[in-house]
């Protein structure tokens, strides 16, 4: 009864194939059973929209005349720097760069109202953005200022590129200390009075395919409202952390690096985002869909938010400090019933991430799907998962000594 | 009885004249001050919900009006912009009276103006800038 990715495609062709969201399959496995269910179900679409940092474009603005060579000069995009490490007129931009004049932390909490992510959503909304560049001028590129309006369509190339994508997993966060504190994963009250989370649980992609059997290097996706490829495994993979008897990672582990055109993206599904004290980032729409080859595929579609765990971290002292301890596990059914309990204490908990729109992500998937306009992949290669003795490495501090210039064995 | 959720900005003249009081005592009216703003030589502003008779509270309205108090509806003060909203949840969990609520079931997100206080914690909260409050 095992599928395979061509008979499926197939199906998808002719617009016969059985398409469901991580959701709806979760009642049919239930009903049915999850071997008439994987013999029905041909493909279960997947969601998530959430901030991801290591999030960025690259692209080619085409030369001016007379020539500069923005490689090694710099460049602002409405004020916010790009890095020019590269050929005459590429340039890579962050989602968390902010304009040299931001006043950062320096007044604390910072407010972080526009860089890299606000960019990237005003690009993509067909918004009209101001270069700003200097350089230092040769033979063949003699031009040394450059000041002109620009948008996405008058671009060569606008490709968004982000290094590591689709946490699969993640901390739950809450402050023990007895002061506020702005983190990456919101505003955090004193002595425990809030917790954040961040995943879209059972919809998330790679919660429902735990050990990357069917998404691998150039596995086709939605992303940013159109279509991307994952082009590998996301920086900070770490795919061999302790799992649940169902093989669900309980912490952070997987993730994934994907790229893709801007110029068929919507700002719906790439949001700038400042995150007070913290700083700016860019919350991504992905939606991954997953061949349902056979009975185990199906199961692992089937996870609930109640078969998901997280860990409870502390972000006063244990996560800056990099020290161990998890203060509680808890579930994603728990976490989205508006509390958890932690020490005995009932703590409110609140998402960062947007279960609404990831399902709204798996539905739009699910009709491209169904329309025939979207065919599955064959990964090139998968991702190294659990077996693969993959190690999360700390930095290990190397002091550099009375201006020595080689490193001392 | 009437219920009204208001701003009241006091013009840098009006600072020592205590309107608040003549509202409750002349007046008749429950006034509960959800916030405050009083700087001497600046534009004061409250932000009450008041409480009386349908004429007690017009013509204490009208009272504050004559002498210069600027009154607005709350509602014209606080912004909440669905579509800038993602959804995420984050700032249900600290609204202290639930006017940014989440319906569980669906995971959706909704803003009450009833129920805002203003207090403006949810500012710094929401990533998006989805709130907005006008002071």
């Amino acid at each position: 009864m095992a599928k395979t990715i061509q008979e499926i495609n197939e199906k998808i062709r002719r617009g016969r194939a059985v398409v469901c969201t991580a959701e709806e399959v979760i009642q049919i496995a239930k009903s049915k059973g999850a071997k008439q269910a994987a013999a029905e179900v041909d493909v279960v679409t997947t969601g998530t929209f959430a901030p991801m940092c290591s999030s960025g474009a690259y692209f080619n603005v085409g030369h001016s005349k007379p020539r500069i060579k923005l490689g090694g000069g710099t460049v602002t995009l409405n004020d916010v720097p790009v890095y020019t490490g590269f050929a005459a007129v590429d340039f890579f931009l962050g989602a968390t760069a902010v304009p040299d004049t931001d006043p950062r932390n320096t007044i604390y909490p910072g407010k972080f109202s526009y860089g890299g992510g606000h960019l990237i959503e005003d690009l993509v909304a067909g918004k009209d953005v101001q270069l700003i560049a200097r350089a230092y001028g040769t033979d063949c590129y003699p031009r040394r200022k450059l000041e002109t309006w620009i948008r996405l369509e008058d671009m060569n190339e606008a490709v968004l590129f982000n290094m590591r994508n689709c946490y699969q997993n993640y901390n739950v966060a809450v402050n023990l200390s007895d002061r506020l504190i702005y983190t990456y994963m919101g505003v955090l009250q004193p002595n425990m009075r809030n917790a954040t989370y961040c995943s879209a649980g059972q919809l998330s992609p790679l919660l429902n395919d735990p050990f990357y059997r069917t998404i691998g290097i150039g596995t086709r996706i939605f992303l940013g409202g159109g279509i991307g490829y994952v082009v590998g495994n996301g920086t900070q993979h770490n795919p061999s952390v302790p799992r649940t008897a169902k093989g669900i990672p309980r912490m952070g582990a997987g993730t994934l690096a994907v790229t893709g055109s801007l110029k068929q993206m919507s700002a719906r599904w790439l949001r700038g985002a400042s995150f007070t004290g913290y700083g700016v980032t860019l919350a991504v729409g992905i939606g991954i869909p997953i061949p349902i080859l056979d009975e185990d595929m199906l199961l692992y579609t089937a996870v609930t938010d109640a078969d998901i765990v997280a860990q409870v971290v502390d972000y006063s002292e244990a996560y800056p400090h990099y020290t161990s301890g998890n203060l509680a596990e808890v579930s994603y059914a728990e976490l989205k019933s508006g509390s958890i309990t932690v020490n005995g204490k009932k703590v409110p908990s609140a998402g960062l991430s947007s279960y609404v729109r990831a399902r709204e992500i798996a539905e739009i998937l699910k009709s491209w799907l169904e329309k025939g306009s979207f065919l599955l992949t064959e990964p090139a290669e998968t991702l190294v998962s659990a077996d693969s003795e993959v190690e999360f490495k700390p930095l290990q501090e190397r002091p550099i000594l009375n201006n020595n210039r080689v490193a001392a064995s | 009885m009437a219920k009204k959720r208001l701003v009241l900005n006091f013009p840098p003249q009006l600072i020592d004249q205590p309107v608040t009081y003549r509202l409750i005592t002349q007046y008749q009216l429950e006034v509960n001050i959800l916030r405050a703003s009083i700087t001497p030589r600046e534009w004061g502003r409250l932000v009450v919900e008041v409480t009386g008779s349908k004429e007690n509270l017009d013509s204490g309205l009208k009272f504050a009006s004559n002498l210069g108090v600027e009154i607005k509806p709350l509602a014209q003060d606080v912004q909440w912009y669905q579509e800038r909203c993602i959804e995420c949840t984050a700032c249900t969990a600290i609204c202290p009276t639930g006017a940014l609520q989440l319906s569980r079931e669906e995971m959706r997100v909704s803003f009450d103006h009833d129920k805002c206080i203003v207090c403006g914690l949810c500012l710094p909260i929401c990533p998006y800038g989805a709130v907005e409050i006008m002071f």
